[in-house]
């Protein structure tokens, strides 16, 4: 029997015909509406629950509907790959769901404290009962930090990714690639007091008469030790994208393999690894406990990210979050939608100035 | 200008795997050279060789001489860049360079060698692109990325690139598998075309083609999976098509064997 007569009878092909009814959009609608009505009839009707159950419950009829409406009209077979593209879709916004409501809920809270104070002041003499106060040192704070970290982890973190798919070979590679992923997974905290014991500590007193100091740049090594494991992974996997005979046709023409690695490999791997990077920069500016351990936090504007305690966005909206004034919360709010916003802005002029290089 | 080359007991070797086991033939210069023979034979492990292409992969190596002019290429003192730059390599499939313009990837071989100076490129870019035979087709839009051509333009390109270097040897790694009959005659024309300058090797499946373009033809041949390859006969053309020394090039020729 040949595959076409296992379908449903009378519904649809046989081996002499391969047309097939189709269930109508309004009918799929129909049912739509049918299954909400009576989920929503069940639950308030019962009281058992609030417009949440509605829709879960709303999903589940829709799906039980569609399949038995789909069933009798175009077939099991057909039936099925509608209620799979369904639970595919519906899967897909329940994944965005999270994220619409992070940012709705930053953008409506945030925009309470969105004005020219909060950009251009600090902390600095501001009490419980201040309405006004910003966060210009924690954005200061937070470039500076942020900034170094990068300058310092990407060179590094592509240097050795390089190193592991151009030129490593056998256990030393694999050792490294191997702490590379160990480090994936330290905690912050531990980065942070790993700089608070070997700098903050030890170092930070030879340049400071034999007293430690917190510094930004202790936040931005902690930060470093954090970035340089992503952007090692991410750059290493993409490098190993790029195909082989690339090379090799570079080889052939009498390239070498330093300027093959610079001229060919990068710029073809250039935009993932742009991506590898910002997944980095953003986790990094993220980070509140290894700045609260090596940098401290400050309340006033401290441009010298060398000496002297420092804030940064995400330590500030921590400490706003957690203080007693009625002020303080929606500066939390607004610091927090400008960090998503900056790191946001950040992603895309990268991705911009990465495709800018390519050939249309 | 082109030169000769002399194998000389050349086995290569990937790990403990034998792959090819001692090949000798001489390639006189100006002429088209073919290796045949069933898939898995060492005929492309043969031909990276030549250029040194071969230790790319790693635990890769080589045992016998191989000699460009009286040189041993596999000398400790020989550099392996400047070996390539006299022996160019075309791929099987072709490999232009993405992020590169129709332009950029004709001359990549100078620029990434050093070649700053505008004028000498302009002029290697044409020259090379009307050597390839793609100089018509791409001369309007030289800014447009070379991945956007179609297959055997693009592999016209990687001829271009190819010859822009000035080598004195350029292989071939079955040029034309992935390419349809009109691309694929392109491509022999322009061998014959280039084969007043370069030696040229050549790695093909296609028997007529052997037949049509080369001067010389090498039959290799394993006898069976895991055993290393070997080259059966190297003669001319004519006498492998037509009258064959060795029984298994017969019939390997008419079709009764791999």
């Amino acid at each position: 029997m040949s595959l076409l007569e296992r379908e449903t009878d009378g519904v649809i092909m046989t081996p002499d015909n391969i047309r097939t009814k189709k269930l109508p959009l309004v009918a799929e609608l129909g049912v739509a509406v049918v299954a909400l009505v009576v989920a929503a009839a069940l639950v308030l009707g019962t009281g058992i629950g609030n417009w949440v159950l509605v829709v879960f419950l709303g999903i589940v009829f829709y799906l039980v509907g569609l399949f038995v409406a789909a069933s009798r009209v175009e077939g099991k077979r057909s039936a099925k790959n509608k209620i799979w593209r369904t639970m595919i879709y519906a899967a897909c916004l329940l994944a965005i769901l999270p994220l619409a409501s992070v940012v709705w809920t930053l953008v409506s809270k945030g925009a309470a404290r969105l004005d020219g104070d909060f950009f251009g002041s600090s902390m600095n003499n501001i009490g419980a009962r201040d309405a006004n106060g910003g966060a210009y040192h924690a954005i200061i704070g937070t470039l500076e930090q942020v900034g170094i970290a990068t300058l310092l982890a990407v060179p590094l973190g592509v240097l050795g990714a390089i190193y592991l798919v151009e030129y490593g070979r056998g256990k030393f590679a694999l050792t490294v690639r191997f702490f590379v992923d160990v480090m994936t997974g330290i905690p912050s905290i531990v980065a942070g007091l790993f700089v608070l014991a070997f700098w903050v500590l030890i170092v930070s007193p030879w340049f400071n008469d034999g007293t430690p100091r917190f510094s930004g740049f202790a936040a931005s090594l902690a930060l470093t030790v954090l970035m340089l494991p992503t952007i090692v992974r991410s750059t290493e996997e993409m490098l190993r994208l790029v195909p082989g005979p690339l090379r090799e046709g570079a080889y052939a023409l009498g390239v070498p393999q330093w300027k093959t690695i610079l001229k060919v490999v990068l710029p073809t791997a250039l935009p993932g690894i742009v991506t590898g990077v910002m997944l980095a920069v953003a986790r990094a500016a993220g980070e509140t406990a290894p700045v609260l351990l090596v940098a401290g936090g400050a309340a006033a504007i401290n441009m010298d990210p060398f000496a002297g305690n420092q804030s940064s966005l995400s330590l500030f909206v921590y400490q706003q979050a957690g203080d007693a004034s009625r002020y303080a919360p929606d500066r939390a709010w607004t610091a927090a939608l400008t960090l998503v916003a900056l790191v946001l802005i950040l992603t895309i002029a990268a991705k911009l100035l990465a495709r800018r290089n390519r050939l249309s | 200008m082109a030169k000769r080359i002399e194998a000389s007991n050349v086995s290569s070797y990937y790990g403990s795997f034998k792959a090819i086991d001692s090949i000798s033939m001489t390639v006189e210069p100006k002429t088209i050279t073919a290796l045949i023979g069933p898939s898995g034979c060492g005929k492309s492990t043969f031909l990276r060789s030549i250029n040194r292409m071969h230790e790319v992969l790693p635990n890769a190596r080589i045992e016998g001489r191989l000699t460009i002019d009286d040189q041993n290429i596999y000398d400790p003192d020989v550099d392996v860049t400047a070996v390539r730059r006299m022996i160019g390599m075309v791929f099987q499939r072709p490999n232009p360079f993405p992020t590169m313009s129709i332009y950029e990837n004709a001359v990549a071989g100078l620029k990434l060698n050093g070649v700053k100076k505008k004028s000498l490129l302009d002029d290697a870019a044409e020259k090379s692109l009307r050597s390839a035979n793609l100089w018509d087709e791409v001369k309007d839009r030289l800014n447009r990325p070379g991945a956007g051509l179609s297959g055997g333009q693009q592999q016209r390109l990687c001829i271009a690139r190819t010859i822009a270097v000035q080598p004195q040897v350029v292989l071939m790694d079955e040029p034309c598998s992935a390419l349809d009959p009109i691309s694929t005659l392109a491509i022999e024309d322009l061998m014959f075309k280039l084969k007043d300058q370069f030696t040229i090797i050549i790695v093909t499946h296609n028997m007529q083609q052997a037949a049509r373009v080369s001067d010389k033809t090498g039959f290799f041949s394993i006898d069976k999976t895991g055993e290393p390859g070997r080259l059966i006969e190297y003669a001319d053309t004519q006498k492998i098509f037509s009258n064959p020394t060795e029984k298994k090039t017969e019939d390997y020729i008419t079709g009764r064997f791999g």
